[in-house]
């Protein structure tokens, strides 16, 4: 009965069809074309982000504001804290702690707001056609742009205190940058997915980043507690497990590069005082290329996995 | 592939559907054997192509993978196997609203909604008045969207899909919604795009509205297509499997193939006979004149109570009358054997043209016809006057 049956054609290959515009819906999508419809899409991108930041500040008197409320208040705490009632001897602590918990607190929200995008966004997702890892790299996005709001605080506030940062060391932010922004990305691409299925992730996630907080030299020195007490002792896999954490290296070269005093006076015993590690520069450049590559391979593998999942979310949700 | 063309080349979606659902890891960790549920294709082997410039029209009663399918050609939805190749740019309807965000203002999420389908902010800028002018929502634009009634979500929705230029529309059910003024008004939008050498794939519960758009009808049935083709074969087809799924107390009626001699293989209802003419001869009725309509129905059991239904449609598809014999106040008792019964028409108003005579058979408050037959006979009308349109109305003028 079937009228028309399936007109005789040379098939073409996947890339000739790409080339000439037609959009292929099956089952298995290849890696490459999924990189060009990212690349495509990159207005979606722009128009998600900017409608993620007005949604989100929409009908709050402080609006984007609040994105400084947050990191402030942290920063108070643990320089209280730390500063203050522990007396670590840091000089500037704030400025210390600002130049890691900032980025760190970018890389966590990413994790956590990424996870949950696929799931809460269901109805975008069972009715509108894009490449749905737009939504998990959205997220990062417009917390890439509270991020760099937040930076300029920092900048102001340094200039207040007379801080300056190493400029020498300075180019160690863009490739830090890049390298947790990298990071973010395929860590929320994948867990998005997951999510998906076992949304036990999000709670898992949340726990998982608490922990992983305290494994990062944020309020406290990697030189000075890491190094000096734990690296080398009995405890060697501690160790190991230490130095494998990716997010370490990039708070590392934020601290070079924006704390920058490698050693500085004990504020409480006026001796010399070690923070940062005393490595040449190329070492962190060294260590954050490293980084780098392992998470561009993580990033392959999120959109690998995120590619398998995808088929199945319209049905899931 | 030329530009605007849709090839639906073998494609088989399987969902699963569980019967309890184990989400967390805890439970699947637990019990890894228990994940209890079944297998449904919702599609199965549907192949086809959609040339450039056609509207297709996809029936199929619920459940037949209508939707999945038309989510499929959108790219929501991954098929299991085959693929779905599309040529152009494609813009989808499948939920009115789909992808607004509740908290922006419609202007945003015009902005919003027309990247998803594909367009750039520049491109935007210049539909931009277009698009409001279009949802009549000038009032209520920089209104968040999560304020709009379902009507303006609509309009807004529809506005956006149709401004964006694409080669290819997809349109679900989505247009039941809304006014009735605002139902036209898509529908002449829908037409300006055939017009425009576009292709548009179209799902409708309504085969009326799938007569007077599409060219091609394309039949679903639990997940196979059963039909792809010529509209009015396409929609007797699927009245007629609509039938076999509602069943009946009057057994699982079958309409026949042939379009004049009726022969009808029913199980215990058969339509024998159907002429439409003028009285007597069943010839040709001119303009104003009478016609009969003679229904014979042959019947293996006693029905006490039978409605029969007749439904009269242009050449163009337009449904022109209905009217049953419920309606006229007399429920036939049908005896077995034959019993005929004749709708005598007074001053038929409509102009020249075969049109087509669909007769069905129904127990009152049994819901659909048990027997459905399109093109059952041809009333062929003449006309000698000068009137355009459907009908000639009596009309006069004079001044004051």
């Amino acid at each position: 009965m079937a009228a028309n049956p399936p007109a005789e054609q040379v098939q073409p290959t996947r890339a000739e069809r790409v080339g000439t515009g037609v959009r292929v819906v099956s089952a298995g999508v290849p890696l490459g074309r999924r990189f060009s419809d990212l690349v495509a899409n990159r207005e979606l991108l722009g128009a998600l982000v900017r409608s993620e930041i007005k949604v989100k500040y929409k009908n709050s008197a402080l609006g984007v504001a609040w994105t400084m409320v947050a990191p402030a208040i942290q920063l108070a705490i643990y320089g209280v804290v730390f500063g203050i009632v522990f007396k670590n001897g840091i000089p500037d602590y704030l400025i210390y702690i600002a130049s890691g918990l900032l980025v760190w607190s970018f890389f966590s929200t990413s994790l956590l707001a990424g996870t949950g995008v696929i799931v809460g966004r269901a109805g975008i997702v069972k009715k509108v056609s894009f490449p749905r890892e737009i939504l998990a790299i959205a997220t990062v996005g417009s917390q890439s742009i509270y991020l760099f709001l937040q930076w300029s605080v920092l900048a102001l506030f340094m200039v207040v205190l007379g801080h300056s940062p190493d400029w020498s060391a300075l180019p160690l932010v863009v490739v830090g940058f890049a390298t947790v922004l990298l990071w973010a990305t395929a860590l929320s691409i994948l867990f998005s997915a997951i999510n998906v299925y076992f949304r036990d992730t999000q709670h898992l996630m949340e726990i998982f980043v608490q922990i992983w907080f305290w494994m990062t030299p944020i309020v406290y020195s990697f030189q000075a507690q890491v190094h000096e007490r734990v690296l080398g002792t009995a405890n060697e896999w501690l160790s190991w497990i230490y130095l494998c954490n990716p997010i370490t290296s990039v708070v590392l070269a934020f601290q070079r590069a924006i704390y920058g005093d490698v050693t500085v006076t004990n504020t409480t015993t006026h001796l010399p005082y070690q923070v940062l590690p005393s490595w040449p520069l190329a070492n962190f450049y060294e260590l954050l290329g490293a980084v780098f590559v392992v998470g561009l391979l993580l990033m392959g593998f999120a959109i690998r996995v995120f590619s398998r999942l995808e088929g199945n979310f319209a049905e899931e949700l | 592939m030329e530009t605007g063309s849709v090839v639906v080349d073998d494609v088989s979606k399987r969902f699963r559907l569980y019967r309890d659902k184990h989400r967390s890891i805890k439970e699947r960790v637990l019990h890894p054997g228990r994940l209890d549920f079944h297998e449904l294709w919702a599609l199965s082997g549907v192949n086809f192509e959609v040339r450039p410039g056609s509207t297709v029209g996809i029936l199929g009663h619920n459940g037949s993978g209508k939707s999945t399918l038309l989510k499929t050609i959108c790219g929501v939805l991954q098929p299991t196997s085959g693929e779905v190749r599309v040529r152009g740019k494609l813009a989808g309807l499948l939920e009115l609203g789909a992808g607004f965000e509740p908290e922006l203002s419609g202007r945003d999420n015009i902005y919003l909604n027309g990247t998803m389908l594909g367009l750039k902010r520049h491109e935007i800028d210049t539909v931009f008045d277009e698009i409001v002018a279009f949802s009549e929502l000038e009032q209520f634009i920089d209104t968040q969207v999560k304020f709009y009634s379902s009507g303006m979500y609509i309009r807004l929705g529809f506005a956006v899909a149709v401004n964006v230029d694409p080669e290819i529309l997809v349109i679900d059910e989505v247009l039941a919604v809304g006014d009735e003024r605002f139902q036209r008004k898509c529908m002449d939008r829908i037409k300006r795009f055939q017009a425009d050498g576009r292709t548009i794939i179209f799902v409708s519960q309504s085969p009326e509205q799938v007569r007077a758009i599409c060219n091609e009808v394309v039949v679903l049935h639990h997940g196979e297509m059963i039909y792809h083709g010529e509209p009015s074969e396409g929609i007797r087809l699927f009245r007629e499997r609509l039938n076999e799924t509602d069943g009946g107390p009057v057994g699982a009626a079958v309409a026949g193939e042939s379009k004049d001699a009726p022969a009808l293989t029913l199980q215990s209802l058969r339509l024998a006979a159907v002429h439409a003419g003028a009285p007597g001869n069943s010839g040709a009725v001119a303009t104003h004149g009478g016609a009969q309509i003679s229904v014979t129905i042959e019947s293996d059991l006693e029905i006490p109570e039978l409605n029969v239904s007749v439904e009269l449609v242009s050449p163009m598809g337009i449904t022109l009358a209905r009217f049953s014999s419920e309606d006229l106040g007399e429920l036939l008792a049908v005896e077995p054997g034959q019993t005929t019964v004749v709708f005598t028409l007074d001053s038929v108003p409509f102009l020249d043209g075969r049109h087509q005579v669909n007769v069905g058979l129904s127990t009152p408050g049994e819901g659909g016809p048990y027997v459905w037959l399109e093109q059952a006979a041809i009333l062929e009308m003449t006309y000698a006057g000068k009137a355009e349109g459907l009908v000639e109305i009596a009309a006069s003028i004079r001044l004051g």
